[in-house]
């Protein structure tokens, strides 16, 4: 049994996760990480082709080039979404070559990962840590994994990678474009995806990398957002996803008039708060109410006249509307969600990409997120002390990844936009069932049936003195919820087993997941 | 004689709703099988209310099977009623639910009717939240929306609806369905502090009358003092014909309501955006609904999508003298009440009369004068419905009287032509 101790947030979490020692949750900045970072081994040019052509015949080739052994390490990135062929043709190799036990450390994975569940029973993968949903969540909540699970947000992940806390034997980049000599981009090719950030850290740090194409173009690979003198081996497949569920054609706002009533209370909340002002800068992603938020900003900013200095998010084409009409500056881009994003990534320098170093990493000089006047953002559950949940579902299963939700708490003002409750699930509830987000960076959460805030920011309460909006305390709204479902929820019956842990963003455990099910 | 019968949906892409069956036995007691999304959360409250909904509707024996996919509690209940009494169960008693503290609220003759919002009667997921969009009234509709095979599980929801759901202070209507079927339609709704009918297609000033006796003969069964105003709906040649009657047939009629889709079809025209074919309508509505001493309706505008249309239509409806608008959507309540509501060179325009008006009152003069002209009554009659009108959306402070820099506080005598400050 896991040997459990309670964290600064109070919650049980382990001192010890596949066999290492693991740190509790000690407050939001408290942890004073020592040492310096990782780093790859030192190589020579004299071990590799001088004329550039590191070109290989397939990837259980490559894999047998890098070394792979029993217990290593693979990593691959998300960039290729639910239309990922990549990774799978990874792992089914390694599983020819008869390796087992191997840790797969993806930014994420997907419904498309399914595969994967065979190789776990079969010992040849041993665990993930990465974001899980779909059949790979369930299959983790239900304790079938023989490791435990680690869930990391963007920025957490980058620090992990760069702290040493996890070591990458072999990187696995898929690459939309690449040339033989390694350097690749995501924003064009037959399977573009806009931008390859996510892979930074495991071009950086891996002992091994390969890249993976299935559009090679003659050196030199312009714009290189992988270094090639970072890659050790270049692979061409036929092709490396299905573009259509990669990005897609048309990115669609919310016709749900519920969720546009919370979109257009919170872009009126930013305004009274004194937010949308020239210069100020948003984070929006591509959810349906992020989206709408934006766009009813975009209008606020129109008649006003105002401009934004940056937007950070997922690109849509609403995002880049807004760049080409010359409503922002800059779009500082951390994936790309639609046709129109990667054209304009590829077109248009205000389009920047970025990456989890730029934007999340705690472990760093600074970072983009803290500098965001306002960032919106979902959740699962929300509770009485602004805690929230973004990874599980309320009967405890795990439904969401982390992506870079808790990195983005560190803005200036935090926001969630939720529902109050799903069907007749409730969405504020007396205590989160995975707390990832701790309630001191949670500012306000906007329901359609009253807006909350953070009894801790005292100026925004004072700045919203008087307002026509319709401002109430937390839990008035979760009584009227509770009402309308017919009481409070009751709570999960909650296994012994821990099969998945929180890591914040300082690579500390702030919660974990219990087994549910069987 | 059929022993089974369901109720609800089901399926994957259901949401807030649920399936029952009840199946009749002639012994074994009650077996309840019961799948619930929600299970873990409230699958211990949803087998109680089951359990006592079967106690009060007297089903001993009988099979209960539930897909549940997160339905509130008014609406399981509903479910399993009309499921028992499909399949041939008389009920020993309608299983009702206690009635919400935020239903009791009561209306007026006269408040405001800018909008109204359609809600299909058989949907309980649009309920709930319809209310926090602001509209003035909220229509539970049991006609037109409603396919004819669900007439009577509609029935069940509402009445459910009308006793647990809070509409946030909107007008508690429902549109009952025409003839005979519409009188029965009463006896469900009109005990559960139902502000206001609907009674489609009228096109006699008897509909009106059968429509308002059998909802005073609900009214005294149950003891209810508070008034069940109706609002006729004009949809045909003769309805129009008929407006003015129509409009006087009872002292419960709040106003008349014009539906072009029908209209439009019973005089054999195509409905055009520039709306010529039903001027003749639209005006003699009008007109019999202000010579009735009642409000004019106007039609719904059916383009979810298009708010600059929806604007323009209200504006014109408005210009016309109509007070009201149908809705569809929740995002065209905002677009009309805003359309509705005086501007700010009216306001401003309007609050000068009334203050000359009050000016000239206090001082007991006769004659109210603006500078060198004179201000008939008519004109300050209308000021300060504009006045009233722009307090209600809070386009005018209550103290707008106070204070040298408050609308119409000028006394130069001329009028700003631009408004506001």
């Amino acid at each position: 049994m896991t040997k459990l101790v309670k964290n600064a947030v109070g919650r049980d979490v382990p001192v010890e996760i596949n066999g290492e020692a693991a740190v509790p949750f000690q407050g939001v900045g408290k942890f004073v990480p020592t040492g310096r970072k990782a780093a790859p081994p030192i190589r020579s040019c004299a071990d590799y082709p001088s004329d550039g052509n590191k070109i290989v015949d397939s990837i259980k080739q490559a894999l047998v080039n890098a070394g792979l052994r029993d217990g290593m390490t693979i990593s691959t990135h998300h960039h290729l979404r639910n239309g990922d062929f990549v990774a799978n043709a990874v792992f089914a190799a390694a599983a020819e070559l008869g390796v087992k036990g191997l840790r797969w450390f993806p930014s994420a994975s997907f419904p498309i990962h399914e595969p994967q569940i065979a190789l776990m029973e079969a010992g040849v993968i041993s665990h993930i840590e990465g974001s899980m949903n779909g059949p790979l969540g369930d299959y983790c909540t239900r304790g079938r994994m023989k490791g435990m699970a680690i869930l990391r947000s963007h920025g957490g992940r980058y620090q992990a990678v760069q702290d040493g806390e996890v070591h990458i034997d072999i990187a696995v980049i898929a690459a939309p474009t690449a040339d033989p000599f390694g350097n690749a981009t995501g924003d064009r090719g037959p399977t573009a995806c806009g931008l390859l950030g996510f892979a930074l850290a495991d071009s950086e740090y891996a002992d091994h990398v390969i890249a993976v194409t299935d559009n090679l173009v003659p050196f030199p690979c312009i714009p290189w957002q992988i270094q090639g003198n970072n890659v050790d081996q270049v692979v061409v497949m036929d092709s490396i996803g299905d573009a259509s569920k990669i990005v897609s054609g048309t990115t669609q706002i919310t016709k749900s008039p519920d969720r546009l009533l919370i979109a257009e209370l919170t872009a009126r909340f930013c305004d009274e708060a004194g937010i949308v002002q020239d210069g100020f800068s948003f984070q929006a992603g591509a959810g349906g109410t992020a989206l709408s938020f934006a766009l009813f900003l975009r209008d606020m900013m129109r008649e006003r006249n105002i401009k934004a200095r940056f937007v950070r998010g997922g690109s849509t084409q609403y995002l880049v509307d807004m760049l080409e009409e010359g409503l922002t500056d800059y779009i500082l881009d951390g994936q790309t969600f639609d046709l129109e994003g990667v054209r304009s990534m590829r077109e248009n320098p205000g389009h920047q990409n970025t990456s989890p170093f730029t934007s999340y990493n705690w472990h760093g000089k600074g970072n983009f997120a803290s500098m965001l006047d306002a960032v919106v953002l979902g959740a699962t559950e929300v509770d009485l002390g602004f805690n929230a949940n973004v990874v599980t579902h309320s009967d405890g299963r795990l439904l969401h990844g982390i992506g870079g939700w808790m990195n983005c708490l560190a803005s200036k003002c935090t926001i969630l936009p939720i529902p109050s409750f799903r069907d007749r699930i409730p969405v504020i509830v007396d205590d989160v069932t995975t707390l990832c987000g701790p309630g001191e960076l949670i500012d306000v959460i906007v329901t359609e049936r009253g807006i909350a805030i953070n009894p801790q920011r005292r100026d925004l309460k004072e700045q919203l003195r008087g307002s026509s909006l319709p401002i109430r305390p937390l839990a008035d709204i979760k009584n009227e919820v509770d009402e309308i479902c017919g009481g409070a929820a009751a709570k999960p019956d909650l296994g012994e087993k821990v099969v998945a842990a929180i890591k914040w963003v300082d690579g500390t455990v702030i919660d974990c997941v219990r087994q549910v099910g069987q | 004689m059929t022993r089974i019968g369901e109720a609800g949906k089901r399926g994957p892409s259901v949401r807030s709703d649920c399936w029952i069956q009840v199946e009749l036995q002639d012994s074994g007691g009650l077996e309840l099988d019961l799948k619930s999304k929600v299970t873990i959360m409230y699958g211990d409250r949803i087998e109680g209310l089951l359990r006592e909904g079967c106690e009060v509707l007297g089903l001993v024996d009988a099979k209960v099977s539930v897909e549940d996919q997160g339905a509130l509690p008014f609406t399981l209940a509903a479910r399993l009623e009309t499921a028992a009494r499909r399949a041939g169960h008389t009920p020993a008693a309608d299983f009702l639910l206690p009635a919400g503290d935020a239903t009791t609220y009561t209306s007026e003759f006269g408040r405001l009717r800018r909008s109204r919002l359609y809600l299909p009667g058989n949907e309980p997921k649009f309920y709930v939240n319809a209310g926090l969009h602001g509209p003035d009234g909220i229509i539970l509709d049991l006609e037109d929306s409603v396919a004819p095979a669900e007439k009577d599980a509609a029935r069940c929801l509402v009445r459910n609806a009308l006793r647990a759901v809070n509409f946030y202070g909107a007008e508690r209507m429902v549109r009952i369905n025409q003839g005979e079927r519409g009188l029965e339609d009463l006896d469900w709704v009109v005990p559960h502090n139902l502000h206001l009918v609907l009674i489609p297609k009228v096109e006699s000033p008897e509909e009106v009358v059968a429509v308002d006796r059998r909802i005073a003969a609900i009214k005294q069964q149950h003891g209810l003092e508070t008034p069940v105003y109706v609002m006729p709906i004009i949809e045909s040649a003769l309805g129009a014909w008929r407006a003015y009657e129509i409009g006087v047939a009872s002292p419960n009629v709040v106003g008349l309501a014009i539906g072009l889709e029908d209209y439009t079809a019973d005089i054999g025209a195509q409905r055009t955006n520039a709306g010529t074919e039903s001027f003749w309508a639209r005006a003699q509505v009008l007109n019999g609904a202000r010579a009735a001493g009642v409000q004019p309706i106007d039609t719904v505008f059916s383009d979810v999508t298009d708010m600059d249309g929806l604007r323009d239509s209200v504006l014109e409806a408005k210009s016309l003298g109509f007070v009201g608008k149908g809705c569809i959507h929740p995002r065209q309540i905002q677009v009309v009440h805003e359309a509705f509501a005086p501007d700010p060179v009216e306001i401003d325009k309007a609050c000068h009369i009334v203050r000359a008006f009050e000016d000239a009152e206090s001082r007991g003069l006769g004659v109210v004068s603006l500078g060198s002209k004179m201000i008939d009554a008519p004109v300050v009659k209308r000021a300060l419905a504009t006045v009233d009108a722009a307090l209600k959306v809070g386009r005018l402070e209550p103290d707008w009287r106070d204070g040298a820099d408050k609308p119409g506080a000028r006394r130069s005598g001329l009028l700003n032509e631009k408004g506001g400050e």
